[in-house]
């Protein structure tokens, strides 16, 4: 049974199609990499996993469990945590109060103040923040503030873990280091699916590759089966190509 | 951990004024003159209006206006059923009465972010004004209604017990997850959802356990004022005051609104008799002053006097 699966997901903003009639799966202890130029839907198919927006059509399950429909903190509560294109810290707040609270909230509610702080301490240490882990979230460099908003994600708890571009912006040395620490994620045992446009870290990374393209899936399958597909190339990895990256 | 013992030592420090701060107060009836006394009602009664309004719209950053209806149903409430139930009660149900409405408005419009629940807040005032104007009026033939009285001094015990009741409760939310996830809401309402808090269960809660405080004032002030109309119960300056106070006092510390609260109500009072025909500029003056140079309030700019007078090398923390 895949962690996460979606039949016929459909959402539009007004008359524009988002998303359409998209079917996935997620399987357990997997990374999925979602592709597509700009505008093709990856971000609001995300926002409709954890439950930001609500499909017009179709059903999501998590383990199973159906949860279109379910509110966010039920679904992170559920174990599916994720994070943001535009980074969403809370900036006033210390780094530590931003992981604590998840720790607070997440998949584990009814954690002592202590214990809360403990676990926030040691996914700090484990994402390296932990020297600046009284600093205000504002003051990081967007690098941290990235990381910050996964240490965040990590502290409820979660099985799958949703993460949205956090490589775009940084540099190659930076890109390098988030990889790293995807995999070490992985080795925690949380499934993963990623929004990436760093291409070099979305075949290196991923067990499978999906497509996006004006809201519809055009392709899925292995990184290699991605990179030498037509259709794909043709939409995405050709202009790319062209683009230098 | 090293957190754990800072709270412990900051919380022994930290309870040692307040306490005596509050025998004080407490003796106060005994040996200060009556008008004392009734002023110390009076800024008890904008301290609790304050620190509840700060409960719930300092974190969040819902600026809310519909004080003066919280504060009107318990005033409404008390002169209702003053004269048929003990006043510990009437108090109760009071703000039994402002919880509830409390939690129906929040569910309606804790959705509206920015001006739209502001506008909506103040609506509320202007509603509950009007509907009762139009209910005296048609139903019950009367424009005003005369509380039963009771003595100053109980008047001012009654104010200082709901203060303290109040000043823990804001207390324990501010230092609970709770008061943690409030703050995540004002910084990132959407990244608090993601991250398991149930915003509005959390949000109408708070907005309620804020009116419940208000209307516990307004059903003990109702006593004092002897006789209330719609006008006066729903006065509207009673939903800006503790905004105004609030800024005024600095609302980073649990302190700033209780300060905040208490000069500024002895300010007007003081004011008032001095400059009787140009007080309201007076006070205007200082305000736009405080609003101007003051970004933290008066409690942030004692701490930053402090932190200069007690070593200079972490004065920007």
């Amino acid at each position: 049974m895949p962690i996460l699966e979606g039949k016929g997901v459909t959402k539009y903003f007004g008359g524009l199609v988002a998303v359409s009639n998209v079917d996935f799966h997620v399987k357990q202890g997997e990374a999925l990499g979602l592709i597509g130029p700009n505008g093709a839907g990856k971000t609001t198919l995300f926002n409709l996993i954890s439950a930001a927006l609500v499909p017009k059509s179709g059903i999501i399950r998590f383990k199973g469990e159906e949860i279109t429909g379910l509110k966010p903190y039920k679904i992170c509560r559920m174990g599916v945590a994720r994070t943001f294109q535009t980074v969403k810290i809370f900036p006033d707040m210390p780094v530590l109060d931003n992981v604590v609270l998840g720790s607070y909230f997440g998949m584990s509610p009814g954690l002592s103040s202590s214990d809360a702080v403990i676990k926030a301490l040691e996914i700090l240490e484990f994402m390296g923040l932990s020297e600046m882990k009284a600093a205000p979230a504002k003051d990081l460099t967007l690098a941290n503030q990235k990381r910050l908003e996964v240490a965040r994600a990590l502290a409820t708890d979660p099985e799958l873990l949703l993460l949205d571009e956090i490589m775009a912006g940084l540099n190659p040395a930076e890109v390098g280091q988030a990889m790293e620490l995807v995999t070490r994620i992985r080795e925690r045992g949380i499934t993963i699916v990623m929004i990436e446009h760093v291409m070099k870290a979305i075949m290196n990374m991923c067990e499978r590759i999906m497509v996006l393209h004006h809201g519809a899936k055009i392709a899925e399958g292995t990184p290699r089966e991605i990179a030498t597909s037509k259709k794909v190339i043709e939409v995405y990895l050709g202009e790319k190509a062209h683009a230098g990256s | 951990m090293g957190i754990v013992v800072r709270l412990l030592s900051k919380r022994s420090f930290d309870l040692g004024l307040p306490l005596l701060i509050l025998i004080l107060l407490a003796t106060s009836p005994f040996y200060a003159p009556e008008y004392t006394v009734i002023l110390l009602t009076s800024i008890f009664m904008y301290i609790i209006i304050t620190v509840s309004w700060a409960i719930f719209s300092g974190p969040t950053g819902y600026i809310s206006l519909a004080s003066a209806a919280f504060f009107g149903v318990g005033i409404y409430t008390s002169a209702i059923l003053g004269k048929a139930l003990p006043l510990p009660l009437v108090i109760f149900i009071g703000s039994l009465v402002s919880f509830c409405l409390a939690l129906l408005v929040g569910a309606l419009t804790l959705r509206l972010r920015g001006i739209y629940f502001v506008m909506f807040t103040f609506g509320l005032v202007e509603l509950l004004l009007h509907f009762i104007l139009w209910w005296e009026v048609n139903i019950t033939c009367t424009t005003g209604r005369v509380v039963p009285t009771v003595s100053n001094t109980t008047v001012y015990y009654l104010m200082l017990i709901v203060f303290v009741i109040l000043m823990l409760t804001a207390y324990f939310i501010r230092h609970s997850k709770f008061g943690l996830a409030l703050q995540s809401i004002g910084e990132y309402e959407e990244a608090a959802a993601h991250t398991g808090v149930n915003v509005t269960v959390l949000k109408i809660t708070i907005f309620a356990i804020s009116a419940f405080f208000m209307g516990a004032a307004g059903a003990i002030m109702a006593t004092r004022w002897t006789y209330i109309d719609p006008r006066i119960a729903f006065n509207p300056i009673i939903s800006f005051l503790p905004v105004l106070m609030a800024i005024f006092g600095g609302m980073g510390n649990l302190f700033g609104p209780v300060i905040g609260a208490a000069i500024f109500t002895y300010l007007e009072e003081f004011l008032i008799t001095r400059f009787p025909y140009h007080y309201m500029l007076v006070f205007g003056i200082i305000l736009l002053i405080a609003i101007l140079y003051l970004p933290d309030g008066l409690v942030g700019l004692i701490q930053k006097l402090w932190k200069r007078i007690s070593g200079g090398k972490d004065a920007d923390t």
